[in-house]
């Protein structure tokens, strides 16, 4: 338990460090949001110096700083100049969806991974475990990008599936079952795409623990004692290579982030990902700041997880 | 024994096919039959020149011809071969201005057929502009990205490992929480607000020296750590003392018995990483934060896929994404192998 505070203690460091880091660079940029408006005759300048003002933009960095910190405190996280919203309310449904979608994607590519990688290492140079290194080898070298836009060829050439977007049009009127069909319709690509992206990585860290494990000692005697294949894979083996798996699903969630931003930006799925990229366009400072402190906050979140599932499922981590 | 010839053989092959895809990125100029930037506009999306052995009359011609492509009446985008006269396909041939690598301006093509015809080995894009130029093009500035920032990763990584590992102490701790903090975000977040807080419109030599540096600063926390960790493990060894008891000062040490133990290790991440930072330069280039028009690069060639009657219709304009693909199977495969060559040596 002392550890997981010290956890959470360096997290919210990170998240200070991230924020720092933020509008330090945000300072040596150059130019605002407000400079399209500059370009844009009807506006005076007193409106434009007005509105920078009212927003705070002409203070030093200290003090601008100091005003967001205040303003997350009240759990505002700033306000948005294009939205003309707190930048809380954005994050919230975005994060939403983000969050949805990436555990859904999460759930998928472990339920393939460990399977596969298991008996792939119960059987190493075998022809399963030759298809799956080919596999994986393959698949590692396909980006999100273009394995989206592969999936997305596949659909409109079948039109098996909705493309874009969360929802189809009258997604209102539609009853509860409805419903949920559609929006499982709409998660397929996007979810696929995620979960065999990060598949190949997932599934050879899962064999390499499990040939590690297969070659030691208790496993040699527990072979011995007679007990079949499938029972000494899963029930013996796996629970003792788990460890170093747990803390993968950790670390792979920034991963996750980052391809399941270029998912949605370019299916249009209402996350972070086409939110992250508009305000970067827009030069919307509070937005753009929100997001990848929402995004630091997932790793962090994503790396507490792993420790505490670390911590019930292995019962050494509870001694210290 | 054979495990180990496999592994040779396995590394001499991945080195041979991405020192070839270097070679032809490197000569895109003598290679491609076209200007990348020159527009063709009555000829939009005009499908792959055919190869022709065996002329409409029935004649049989040891040297490949092709067919001009010419509009299909009444329809848009779609195109006949017109039949009536054949250009056969001549090498070395005498073509539009271009300068090797970048420098030595010369006129040589590797190949091409007569005027008016143009060889469109994959076709053309929305501006009838060729498509295999314009890949050949496009690498040259993705894979120069690719690698260029992969060098200012290696390089800061090296200098902070080196310090953080040999002085220690608060300095260790500060550069390691540093390079925590670079770890554990998300580094496409990362990149795009970083991106976004500098100027959008640029010169595009200025957007690719940004562009490297930007990618290459952001990715140098696991390199660092790389070399701290064998910094700490040959501080101690009996070789280095003895040497600094002979008065070697720290850069001596540095320089001759602790860094060149970092040279495999090294080579290792550069292979992961230049993949990984080509595919950033893409990630950036497709969303238009890139290298902008007319220069091409992988990522903005690809944008054009993002209209669905394009990606439908066109299968031509996928073939980026599929040299993208070739190149990283190279890169990763290269890195695979050197991880297994190292990790038998160790043993």
């Amino acid at each position: 338990m002392r550890y997981l505070q010290r956890r959470l203690v360096h997290g919210m460091i990170l998240l200070v460090g991230v924020s720092i880091f933020c509008f330090l660079l945000s300072d040596l940029a150059p130019g605002s949001f407000f400079d399209e408006m500059k370009l844009n005759p009807q506006i005076s300048s007193d409106t434009i110096a007005a509105l920078q003002s009212q927003y705070g933009l002409d203070r030093p960095l200290p003090v601008r700083y100091f005003r967001w910190v205040k303003s997350v405190l009240r759990g505002e996280f700033g306000y948005s100049f294009a939205y003309n919203s707190s930048v809380r309310s954005l994050l919230l449904l975005r994060s939403r969806n983000t969050i949805f979608l990436t555990a859904l994607a999460t759930v998928f590519a472990w339920l393939i991974a460990v399977p596969l990688g298991v008996w792939a290492a119960g059987q190493p140079g075998r022809w399963l475990d030759r298809i799956c290194m080919g596999g994986t080898s393959l698949l590692l070298s396909l980006p999100e990008l273009v394995l989206v836009f592969a999936f997305l060829y596949l659909v409109i050439r079948t039109h098996a599936l909705p493309v874009g977007g969360m929802e189809s049009t009258g997604f209102e009127q539609m009853d509860s079952c409805a419903k949920l069909w559609d929006l499982g319709s709409h998660l397929v690509i996007p979810v696929a795409t995620l979960a065999l992206a990060s598949l190949p990585l997932l599934m050879r860290h899962v064999r390499a623990s499990m040939v590690e494990t297969l070659n030691s000692r208790f496993i040699q005697s527990a072979r011995a004692h007679g007990i079949g294949r499938t029972r000494l894979l899963f029930r013996h083996a796996l629970p003792a290579a788990a460890n170093p798996l747990i803390s993968l699903f950790g670390l792979s969630v920034g991963g996750l982030l980052s391809g399941s931003l270029l998912v949605e930006a370019i299916l249009g799925w209402p996350g972070l990902g086409p939110l992250l990229l508009e305000s970067s366009m827009s030069r919307d400072l509070y937005v753009v700041v929100g997001i990848v402190m929402a995004s630091t906050l997932f790793m962090i979140l994503g790396n507490l997880l792993a420790d505490l599932l670390l911590v019930c499922a292995d019962p050494r981590m509870r001694v210290t | 024994m054979s495990s180990d010839m496999t592994g040779t053989r396995k590394m001499i092959t991945g080195a041979v096919l991405l020192a070839s895809l270097h070679f032809v990125i490197l000569l895109a100029g003598f290679v491609a039959p076209n200007d990348p930037a020159t527009q063709n506009r009555e000829l939009p999306f005009v499908p792959p020149s055919r190869l022709h052995f065996v002329d409409a009359r029935g004649h049989v011609h040891l040297r490949p011809f092709i067919y001009r492509w010419a509009p299909h009446a009444g329809s848009f985008n779609e195109y006949d071969e017109s039949r009536d006269r054949e250009y056969p396909i001549h090498f070395l041939v005498a073509g539009t201005q271009y300068r090797i690598a970048g420098w030595v301006p010369a006129r040589i093509h590797l190949f091409g057929v007569e005027e008016p015809a143009r060889a469109f080995l994959l076709g053309t894009d929305n501006f009838g502009r060729d498509q295999f130029s314009r890949i050949l093009f496009g690498g040259q500035i993705s894979v120069a990205a690719g690698i260029l920032a992969t060098l200012i990763s290696l390089g800061l990584g090296t200098l902070v490992g080196c310090i953080s590992g040999l002085y220690g102490k608060w300095i260790d701790e500060v550069a390691m929480r540093f390079a925590e903090l670079f770890l554990v975000l998300p580094w496409i977040y990362l990149l795009f607000a970083v991106r976004s807080f500098l100027p959008l419109h640029m010169s595009p030599t200025q957007t690719f020296f940004l562009l490297i540096t930007v990618i290459g600063t952001i990715g140098w926390a696991r390199p660092a750590r790389l070399v701290r960790g064998i910094v700490l493990g040959a501080r101690n060894q009996n070789y280095v003392k003895a040497s600094r008891g002979f008065g070697a000062s720290d850069l001596h040490l540095m320089r001759h018995h602790i860094l060149p133990l970092s040279y495999g290790a090294l080579l290792t991440q550069a292979a992961l990483l230049v993949p990984q930072y080509i595919l950033a330069e893409v990630t950036l280039s497709f969303f238009g934060l890139g290298v902008s028009e007319p220069n091409p690069s992988w990522g903005s060639l690809l944008a054009i896929l993002q209209q669905y009657n394009v990606l439908v219709s066109y299968w031509w304009m996928f073939a980026p994404a599929v040299a993208l693909v070739v190149v990283s199977f190279g890169y990763l495969s290269i890195a695979n192998a050197f991880h297994e060559r190292l990790q038998s040596v160790s043993i």
